[in-house]
């Protein structure tokens, strides 16, 4: 059985906040539930599933927040594969609905890196030796920047990809950004201003990099019929595809992301493909990530990504894929350093035709939303979602 | 960019796991050591008992320390930098590294490197690093 228009995304909420140090993350889950569901139309009664990742405190998946929140539930879930689980979320979600666990589901995401002073792309972090990665990896300063940067100098290698190609991916982003009063970074840059940033890792930039942001997103899921109920334009789920990449033994390469994987499925349930797209929300915790994905879900040919995104090729109004519109994690926000609701939520708006009006893309019928979550230089997981406006 | 040693950190101990033990102890004899499964005989890292490949069952060898830059990324934001990669090794896998002794812009992608070793900090073990042929 397919999946396919199983579940409508009914309620989508981003945070305005970008530093909320007086606001617990508890707190900044449930302000993001409630808009959610305000935006749906539907009441925190109406919640029967709760789908959560590692970003919701308490460490026992959901449980510290259906209790904070105090919601009835018949299905959890706290998948947690980093920035893409709630691009699985959705997936799941829809599984749920169509399996009948659940009619309403709330997907959150919340977090305060910023006001919490992490130093989250250039400190390498130490976990528990039970991981097994642990002792072979920790001691040779894996941070997010430079497992990222091995990638992007890999790419560079294999297809001659260049720092000014991968600059016009944030040159697009930030010309998105301007226009959203709640971005970061609202100054439109040039492919000048990225590359003469201070390097931070081996051909990364500091304007190769997202920014770190407190915030959050929330979705509502629903079944068909509900959605159908309610007052709010319909955003149908017709195509999701999760899979996880990593150092296979040892036999890696990291030319490209889990996107190769996660992508097919999501195109065949549907029934569609990568030039029908009107608008795409592609996970942009740095350029190069942009840019592998772009490749890997089919956009343009492999090792071609560089030709693809210069030239303001992805600035909604100049180029033939708009991306990012609301500035990205580029620009304009990657709370609890985890991008993927904000990927889900732009893309949302853009198929009701409520982003900006200066970066609305016309006849937005057709758009995807992928996430990466984890690190491209050893382990991520790639999940992708296809919506459709009905 | 010259290179400047850093204390080289580690989680737990080389004897958290008897997994794994034999792969620091041989380091601290200056061997970099691999594990190659008894059954489909390709050699994998980082280290398992159980080959990632087929489940078999894996013996410990003496790797030639012989490699080739995969990939590297200078750590410029760092204090001091250090240059991080992964080295194919001559019997088959990649493997996560850094690059001393050598000036970090000098390097290139499928340079010839050979393994050396440095005691990371405090309780830890000695490790394979990986420097210019």
């Amino acid at each position: 059985m397919s999946l396919r228009g199983a579940a409508y995304i009914a309620g989508a909420w981003e945070h305005p906040t970008r530093k909320a140090p007086d606001k617990s993350i508890a707190l900044l889950h449930a302000e993001c539930a409630k808009g959610a569901l305000a935006d749906a139309g539907l009441t925190k009664d109406d919640v029967d599933g709760y789908f959560c990742a590692g970003d919701a405190p308490g460490g026992l998946g959901p449980l510290s927040m259906v209790d904070y929140m105090n919601l009835k539930c018949r299905h959890v879930d706290s998948t947690d594969v980093g920035g893409s689980s709630y691009q699985v979320a959705v997936g799941h979600a829809m599984e749920a609905i169509a399996a009948g666990r659940c009619n309403v589901a709330l997907i959150t995401l919340s977090g305060r890196p910023r006001s919490e002073g992490q130093a989250t792309g250039t400190a390498p972090r130490p976990g528990n030796p039970a991981a097994p990665e642990m002792q072979f990896e920790f001691p040779y300063g894996p941070a997010t920047a430079n497992l990222y940067g091995m990638c992007a100098a890999r790419h560079m290698h294999e297809y001659g990809t260049t720092s000014e190609q991968l600059a016009w991916i944030k040159v697009a982003a930030s010309h998105h950004a301007q226009h959203n009063p709640n971005a970061m970074l609202r100054d439109v840059v040039t492919v000048e201003d990225v590359v003469n940033s201070p390097m931070v890792s081996t051909p990364l930039h500091r304007l190769d990099c997202c920014v770190i942001s407190d915030g959050g997103g929330a979705l509502i899921l629903t079944k068909p019929e509900i959605a159908k109920s309610l007052k709010r334009p319909l955003v149908k789920v017709i195509g999701v595809g999760e899979s996880p990449k990593h150092q296979a033994g040892g036999e890696i390469d990291l030319t490209y992301s889990a996107a190769r994987w996660s992508g097919p499925p999501a195109w065949e349930m549907a029934g569609i493909k990568p030039s029908d797209i009107k608008y795409a929300s592609i996970y942009d915790s740095f350029t190069i990530t942009v840019l592998m994905q772009l490749e890997d879900l089919g956009f343009c040919e492999k090792g071609q990504g560089g030709k693809f995104v210069s030239d303001g090729n992805l600035i909604s109004g100049v180029g033939k894929l708009p991306f990012n519109t609301d500035g990205g994690g580029l620009c304009s926000n990657h709370p609890a350093n985890r991008g993927g609701i904000t990927k889900i939520i732009e893309a949302v708006r853009q198929l009701r035709g409520e982003a900006h009006p200066a970066v609305q893309v016309a006849n937005c019928d057709l758009a995807i939303a992928h996430g990466t979550g984890g690190a491209l230089g050893t382990r991520h997981c790639g999940s992708t979602v296809i919506l459709e406006r009905e | 960019m010259a290179y400047v040693a850093r204390k080289i950190p580690f989680v737990g101990t080389p004897d958290t796991y008897p997994e794994t033990k034999p792969f620091f102890d041989g380091a601290a004899d200056g061997k970099l050591m691999v594990r190659r499964c008894t059954s489909c005989k390709k050699v994998h890292h980082y280290p398992r008992q159980l080959c990632p490949f087929c489940f078999g069952d894996c013996a410990w060898e003496q790797a030639s320390g012989k490699a080739k830059i995969y990939t590297i990324s200078i750590m410029e934001r760092a204090n001091p930098p250090y240059a991080i990669g992964y080295v194919t090794l001559a019997e088959g896998p990649s493997v996560l590294t850094n690059f001393v002794d050598c000036d970090f812009k000098a390097l290139k992608i499928g340079q010839d490197v050979k393994v050396t070793f440095i005691k990371a900090e405090g309780e830890g073990p000695t490790l394979p690093f990986f420097t210019p042929a």
